[in-house]
């Protein structure tokens, strides 16, 4: 339980039949996945199916009603838990992008370590430059939210997590609000952190791209995860019938 | 039913995330209907100024055309007047708007944010006070406040007069400060709940994001309600004629009473009143409009 005994051999992320309730609207009935570091996560399924809640309870964005989940061994819906720290190993990268718009792009990436991190104004400089240069966005530091494009705020937006240097990324949707052509540079940028060892966990509606970067994917329906393995079965050898049918409507 | 408009994470649950896009809205602090006064005002014509004025002045005339009081004599009374009911009585208004405006904007955004407090303790009386003083007739509010004051307060040995005009500053104040604490709260209301979970998820305090997420965006959109209310108290301002205060037109009265009482000119004199305060609040109104506009694109 205690966080000195977690060892990089476990879990990094450990849910354990987590419940989860919307007033009587029940979106996760016992739902267990684990996630070792370094690994890529996928988690499908149709609109409704809970894995966005999911995502989101695992930096107590959600509050949970029963289970248990661990980042890093530490209980993340204990009563005293100090949600600070568990922000600080896992970020988060949303939907709508959530850019502070009255701050430019270089801005939004310093911040939070400036503020929460608390570190001298130099260092999170050259590394907040360094991290928009990974996304690939040299050249649009002084730039506004509102005069990027979806494509490139939500680059931004995934520099800014990674400037608190997390542990483990968890990803909502990030392309669902995204134009087609600017899904692909997003999904680059995924793909080199990927590369580079990150822990990531994302919530997704590109199969391809799914089948590409995950280590394992989980289909999720109607609050329960109803299937799951490496994409090469998931894909070709989906056994649940709910699965097959979920994969012939999108693929 | 004046309804709390809940913020997700600050005083209801965190909502669902399914996927679901969110219709693109710029709320307006408080919803459109905030700024309706302004927006009134500033959509009448430069011209009804002159236009008024002269209506006014000619009004003798036609009411009663058998007077032997003439225009001439109306408007020579009027010219005579002008620089006292000006320089005693309407600066004296401006000064009693703008000492009400800085403390009920104090007052007002502090109990906006005691509004929006994650605790109960705080943010439900600071709701009922809003809502008590937003909803109350402004005159019973001055009368209160004028007669539950004390004359003078003592200290040390030291005693010091209050004079009736910091008293009605104070009456005023109370409605300002509420309706600028719905502002406030309106405009923290109106920045997207996922702002707070960005910072949130990036482990920002909750004053931290406050004050320098959410904050720093309503500024802007509080401007335009805020000088609309500044408006609107301007046009209230005259109430205070009724505890006293030395005004414009508590003036009015006397300088009519010093040309006889005669009653052509009641409404040479009276509509001189109307006309200064719109020829006060029309630039703030149209300006308010401008603002509006601005910033409502802009987003």
């Amino acid at each position: 339980m205690s966080e000195t005994e977690w060892t990089p051999d476990q879990p990094i992320v450990s849910i354990k039949d987590v419940h989860k309730s919307f007033g009587d609207l029940e979106v996760l009935k016992g739902v267990s996945l684990d996630v070792m570091k370094g690994e890529v996560i996928c988690i499908i399924g149709p609109s409704g199916s809970g894995k966005s809640t999911l995502i989101r309870c695992i930096n107590a964005l959600n509050d949970i009603q029963a289970g248990s989940i661990q980042v890093e061994g530490q209980e993340v819906n204990a009563p005293g838990l100090d949600k600070l720290a568990l922000r600080k190993k896992v970020g988060m990268v949303f939907q709508q992008y959530n850019l502070f718009p009255h701050k430019t792009a270089l801005e939004n990436v310093m911040m939070a370590p400036l503020l929460v991190l608390k570190e001298p104004e130099d260092e999170v400089e050259k590394r907040a430059r360094a991290l928009v240069k990974k996304v690939r966005l040299e050249g649009k530091e002084d730039n506004y939210p509102g005069e990027l494009s979806g494509g490139q705020q939500q680059r931004v937006a995934i520099a800014r997590s990674l400037a608190m240097n997390p542990d483990v990324m968890l990803f909502d949707e990030v392309t669902a609000a995204l134009d087609p052509e600017t899904v692909k540079e997003v999904l680059v940028t995924i793909k080199d952190l990927a590369a580079e060892g990150m822990t990531c966990i994302l919530v997704t509606h590109e199969m391809g791209f799914a089948r590409e970067i995950a280590d394992h994917i989980y289909f999720t329906d109607r609050g329960v995860i109803v299937e799951h393995g490496p994409p090469k079965t998931f894909f070709k050898a989906a056994k649940d019938p709910r699965t097959r049918e979920f994969l012939s409507q999108i693929l | 039913m004046a309804m709390l408009k809940s913020i997700p994470g600050i005083n209801s649950a965190s909502t669902t995330d399914m996927a679901v896009l969110k219709p693109v809205s710029v709320a307006t602090p408080g919803g459109a209907s905030d700024i309706n006064f302004s927006r009134f005002i500033a959509d009448l014509p430069w011209w009804l100024l002159p236009a008024l004025a002269a209506i006014f002045m000619m009004w003798p005339l036609a009411a009663y055309a058998q007077s032997t009081y003439t225009m001439a004599d109306a408007t020579s009374a009027l010219v005579k007047w002008l620089p006292f009911l000006v320089f005693q009585g309407f600066v004296f208004n401006i000064l009693i708007s703008i000492t009400t405006m800085a403390l009920g904007t104090f007052a007002g955004v502090v109990l906006g944010l005691m509004q929006i407090s994650p605790n109960r303790l705080i943010s439900k009386p600071a709701w009922l006070i809003t809502q008590t003083f937003r909803n109350s007739p402004w005159l019973v509010l001055l009368f209160i406040v004028m007669l539950a004051f004390p004359f003078k307060i003592e200290i040390g040995g030291l005693i010091i007069q209050i004079p009736d005009w910091i008293k009605a500053v104070f009456g005023l104040s109370l409605p300002i400060m509420a309706n600028i604490s719905e502002v406030v709260r309106g405009a923290i209301a109106s920045v997207p709940s996922g702002q707070w979970e960005a910072a949130e998820s990036l482990a920002y305090s909750r004053q931290q994001t406050l004050w320098r997420i959410i904050l720093p965006q309503c500024f802007k959109r509080m401007i335009p309600p805020w000088m609309n209310w500044y408006a609107i108290l301007t046009m209230a301002t005259p109430l205070v004629s009724l505890l006293g205060v030395e005004e414009i037109v508590t003036l009015s009265r006397q300088a009519m009473a010093a040309e006889n009482g005669r009653p052509e000119l009641l409404v040479p004199f009276y509509g001189f009143c109307l006309v200064i305060f719109f020829a006060y609040c029309y630039p703030i109104a149209r300006g308010t409009i401008a603002l509006e506009r601005k910033y409502t694109v802009k987003l």
